[in-house]
């Protein structure tokens, strides 16, 4: 925090406070800051500070080889960083004008599903933690702990995983890993039941989301809003319907969707999107053993691999919405440039001070955790 | 699933239900390290012998949290690719994302399942660790994420070189080997790691990394830009170089199991397309870089036009001096004309590096022979330094009985007649003593022209050593002399040319060679004299080494000269104990043409020091 936030600051004459809370506050996720106007409890104004990271990705992504950039994106989002890998290598295999092997492919939607699994287990137990009920947040991370076990278990690494690389995945799955993902999902499906009890079918928790930071479709769109919390104002779009990429097309799942756009709609799309996300698990666990052959295509030796010159945008559906990198090669050994579009810095910057806007303090922190955000995305 | 809708109100009651948990045991884990998954990243493990210190994972790592830290202890070997340098990670940096096991040549990094590190107060250095093959902590943790057959990284197979059939080589002497198209030379090129092992083990250092990199670039004129800063004789080394450079590629190691395939960069057929690729006038404009602006007014003489004392001429031309090079056969190039087959080197080839040290101002007196036409001493009163570069042009006799009649000749010598065009008459069937690629040379050439003129190839070789294990020549010329008819008889020694009464050659008497070497490892080969056998032939080829045709510096010098085992002695820089004259290539150091253009830099440098 910055010496002058430390205390609340009166403005002029009014009866307004300037108060500040992050970037390390309970209620704030990740790095990142608001500053706030009250008139009593009631926010006048909102800022947003996403500038708590400094690590300036896109840049930094310039300056190293291709295959060095892996180990970079999947820090763009932590709770949720097999989508920035595979939208990564999706971006850099168009420019090669490559194409991962369909088992890969495969591994791949495992992957991004599992990820989503452990994103929205994240957030929806943060989200009932800003309402005080802890609960649910000691058993989303418990539960989203086992997912990386299973990350542990394949990729060789629980958070960052670093599987992927463009022309498909680094390594084969280890034996009796469908069982092992099976018997997982078994377990999420029963604790089912225990997540509704306490938040869900709560009757505290359901008032205190209900009409909660509402955005409508049309605010929505404009802001650029993607992901569950558009879907949560009634508008089913999804990457993996609209535009499928690796193998989505042959999967059956369906687009939860809500009407309200308040907190209770956008926790209510995540609560059903995790159980889609087990659906499509359960069709790869069937699939996968009959998809035979490679994992790989080749690329070139990394150490002196240029990518021909060219650019692709390559678009994934993360749990946080729309992500997609732009990738820009001039034929050199490194990108000539990145941009991620991280589907937070549409949702947790402008919408976020829209949002706030009129709300009441003890809210604030509950918006922005229906909204769920990741920082880093933000400030790439 | 049950459905919720967004207006179920949800009753205060629900939480209750799960009052059951209350009853249930905490499952709060211990907060003990748990085993970690059989693919886990943890710490790294280093095997210290396998590591050649290439600095590949430093290369590829992205957080530059490897740094190269030389061991002492570790023994140095350049020819065999080995440096005593190791990784020491800096675990502030490292992001466990083993993209260094995945790029390693040797899988000797490798990461281990341990997790755990604490420091201690302020042992903050304890973070900057030197893996060993039991873990940074010595705890023999298993392996973690070791690599697999999908995560290498590496390109391991050459790109394939196209050669001339062995029935469509057989009866004429055109060059064999292709050659390899752009596209091949630049995804060969792109196999390289750029550690620069060949580098150090190439006898003159050429900047082999440089100069691959410029043709994975596809610019060959910068390639032979990097190649002209060390080699002149860049085309006859892209062709008949022993290519030591190739023996130490990091790529050409063993791979995780051991097996041997992994192959190394093919750097002389990557030198020979950017050569080739290049036209004469602009690697003459190349070869003229670096000129020195002034005369020295210094004249030095060089005896031997081969590629020692060429190399000794560029490099002092370019330094400014004069230099006139004294040659006794009708052409330049030595051991590389005289001895090598054109179905290895086509003259062509030869000829034009030798126009290219010509054109920077070398000059060449052919037919003078030192000792006959020109003394010596007047060497010596017309310059400020002489060198002598004469290498081994005489060959060696097994002086077995018989081997002086006159169906019995030297290798070097019926080599020499070929590209001569000398008449002499082919044997139709011969035996070739000695297992060296020399021996190879002979007996290939003989084939040829026993091919051309009797429809048939009658030659056998008959070495001391052993196929596959001692045996000296090349693999590749082994392998091809094989395809070419060539009959090889491995592990017998000569005993005897048997001489008929008429004194004609009858055959060989060879018997069965039961070791070539005592416990000293001095040569002294025993034999089996039981296992005998007799070789009918019309001319046996002696080439088991050769020597140097001294006499010709004259009895004084050779008298004021110091001698090691009949060589010359001289010093690391080629200077003799006379302090005018000074010797390089195959007669001080052999036996090839990169070690003979090493020795060649080595001597200008020393001689133009010693002129200033």
């Amino acid at each position: 925090m910055r010496p002058e936030n430390y205390q609340a600051v009166q403005l002029g004459e009014s009866n307004e406070y300037e108060i500040f809370i992050g970037p390390n506050h309970p209620g704030i996720e990740g790095n990142y800051a608001l500053k706030l106007v009250l008139d009593g409890d009631i926010v006048v104004k909102g800022t947003t500070d996403a500038g708590y990271l400094h690590r300036g990705f896109e840049k930094l992504m310039e300056g190293r080889l291709w295959i060095q950039n892996l180990a970079i994106v999947p820090r763009i989002c932590v709770p949720d960083p097999a989508p920035m890998e595979v939208s990564y290598s999706l971006a850099v295999e168009e420019i090669m004008g490559i194409e991962a092997p369909i088992r890969a492919q495969w591994i791949r939607v495992m992957q991004l599903e599992l990820s989503r699994v452990a994103a929205h287990l994240f957030t929806f137990g943060g989200h009932a933690a800003t309402t005080g009920m802890y609960t649910p947040m000691y058993w989303g991370v418990a539960d989203r702990d086992l997912v990386l076990d299973l990350f542990e278990d394949f990729t060789g690494g629980r958070v960052y995983s670093i599987y992927n690389i463009p022309g498909g995945v680094r390594r084969e799955l280890p034996n009796g890993f469908l069982e092992k993902l099976s018997n997982l999902l078994d377990y999420l499906e029963s604790r089912q039941n225990d997540y509704d009890n306490l938040l869900f079918t709560n009757q505290i928790f359901v008032q205190r989301a209900k009409g909660v930071g509402i955005l409508s479709k049309e605010d929505a769109l404009d802001y650029g809003v993607t992901g569950p919390n558009l879907r949560a104002c009634g508008l089913a779009f999804d990457v993996r319907r609209d535009d499928p990429y690796l193998v989505y097309d042959q999967l059956d799942f369906d687009i939860p969707t809500q009407q309200a756009g308040d907190a209770w709609a956008r926790i209510l799309v995540r609560r059903d999107e995790l159980f889609q996300s087990i659906r499509i698990l359960r069709q790869v666990i069937e699939k996968l053993p009959t998809i035979k052959g490679p994992i790989r295509t080749p690329i070139p030796n990394p150490l002196s691999w240029n990518v021909r010159a060219g650019e692709a945008y390559a678009r994934v559906e993360s749990s946080k919405g729309e992500l997609a990198y732009y990738v820009v090669s001039d034929g050199g050994d490194k990108p000539y440039r990145v941009h991620v579009r991280g589907p937070s810095s549409m949702h947790a910057v402008q919408t976020l001070e829209y949002l706030a806007k009129g709300a009441r303090l003890e809210d604030v922190a509950q918006i922005m955790f229906s909204l769920d955000a990741c920082p880093p995305e933000v400030d790439r | 699933m049950k459905k919720i809708n967004y207006n179920d109100k949800g009753s205060i009651l629900n939480p209750l239900k799960n009052l059951q948990f209350f009853a249930r045991k905490p499952i709060t884990e211990k907060l003990e390290p748990r085993p970690a998954s059989a693919s886990y990243r943890g710490f790294h493990i280093n095997d210290m012998d396998k590591c050649i210190g290439c600095s590949s994972c430093q290369k590829i790592c992205d957080n530059a949290a490897i740094t190269m830290v030389e061991i002492p202890s570790i023994k140095e070997d350049a020819a065999k690719g080995i440096r005593n340098l190791r990784p020491a990670i800096d675990y502030g940096r490292c992001c466990w994302c083993a993209l260094c096991v995945d790029i390693c040549p040797t899988s000797a990094i490798e990461l281990s399942r341990e997790y755990v590190h604490v420091c201690d107060g302020d042992e903050t250095d304890s973070y900057f660790v030197l893996p060993q093959e039991n873990g940074i902590h010595g705890l023999n943790f298993e392996k973690g994420w070791t690599k697999t057959e999908d995560s290498d990284l590496l390109d391991r197979k050459r790109r394939p070189m196209g050669e001339m059939e062995p029935e469509e080589r057989i009866d004429n002497f055109n060059e064999i080997v292709d050659g390899f198209t752009l596209q091949m030379a630049v995804e060969e090129a792109s196999r390289c790691v750029d550690c620069g092992l060949c580098e150090d083990a190439c006898p003159a250092h050429m900047h082999a990394p440089n100069y691959i990199r410029s043709i994975y670039e596809g610019n060959l004129e910068q390639a032979v830009e990097w190649m002209y800063e060390t080699n002149p004789f860049s085309h006859v080394c892209g062709r008949v170089c022993t290519h030591i450079c190739e023996d130490a590629c990091s790529l050409g190691r063993a791979d995780k199991d051991g097996n041997k395939s992994s192959q190394p960069i093919a750097i002389r057929w990557l030198k020979r397309f950017a050569m080739d690729g290049v036209s004469k006038t602009k690697i003459k404009q190349i070869a003229k870089k670096g000129m020195a602006r002034k005369k020295s007014g210094k004249s030095i003489a060089i005896i031997g036009a081969g590629p020692a004392g060429l190399t000794t001429a560029f490099d002092l031309v370019k330094k400014g001096h004069k230099v006139t090079v004294y040659e006794a056969l009708p052409k330049a190039g030595g051991m590389t004309r005289y001895g090598i087959p054109n179905y290895r080197l086509p003259e062509d080839r030869l000829d034009q590096d030798i126009e290219v040290i010509q054109s920077v101002g070398v000059e060449i007196k052919y037919n003078v022979r030192v000792g006959i036409d020109i003394s010596m001493k007047q060497l010596e009163k017309d310059n400020d330094a002489v060198v002598v570069a004469i290498g081994l042009q005489n060959g060696r006799s097994t002086r077995v009985a018989g081997s002086d009649n006159k169906a019995v000749v030297k290798a070097v010598d019926l080599l020499r007649m070929i590209p001569k065009g000398d008449k002499f008459e082919v044997p139709k069937s011969a035996v070739v003593i000695g297992g060296g690629n020399v021996a190879m040379d002979i007996a290939r050439s003989l084939a040829r022209l026993q091919k051309q003129q009797f429809k048939k190839v009658n030659v056998t070789v008959s070495a001391l050593e052993a196929l596959g294990t001692t045996f000296l020549a090349d693999d590749e010329e082994v392998k091809e002399s094989l395809e070419e008819g060539i009959v090889i008889l491995d592990s017998r020694g000569p005993r005897e040319c048997v001489i008929d009464k008429t004194g004609k050659l009858e055959s060989l008497h060879t018997v069965k060679v039961e070791s070539i070497f005592d416990e000293q490892g001095r040569f002294a080969p025993k034999y089996d004299e039981s296992d005998s056998q007799f070789h009918p032939c019309d001319m046996v080829v002696e080439a088991i080494g050769q020597m140097s045709d001294v006499p010709i510096l004259g009895d004084e010098l050779t008298e004021e000269l110091e001698w090691n085992r009949g060589r010359m002695q001289v010093d690391e820089n080629g200077a003799t104990s006379v302090n005018w004259l000074w010797s390089a290539g195959d007669m001080v150091k052999g036996p090839d043409v990169i070690n003979a253009v090493a020795d060649g830099h080595r001597v200008a440098n020393d001689i133009d020091k010693y002129l200033k």
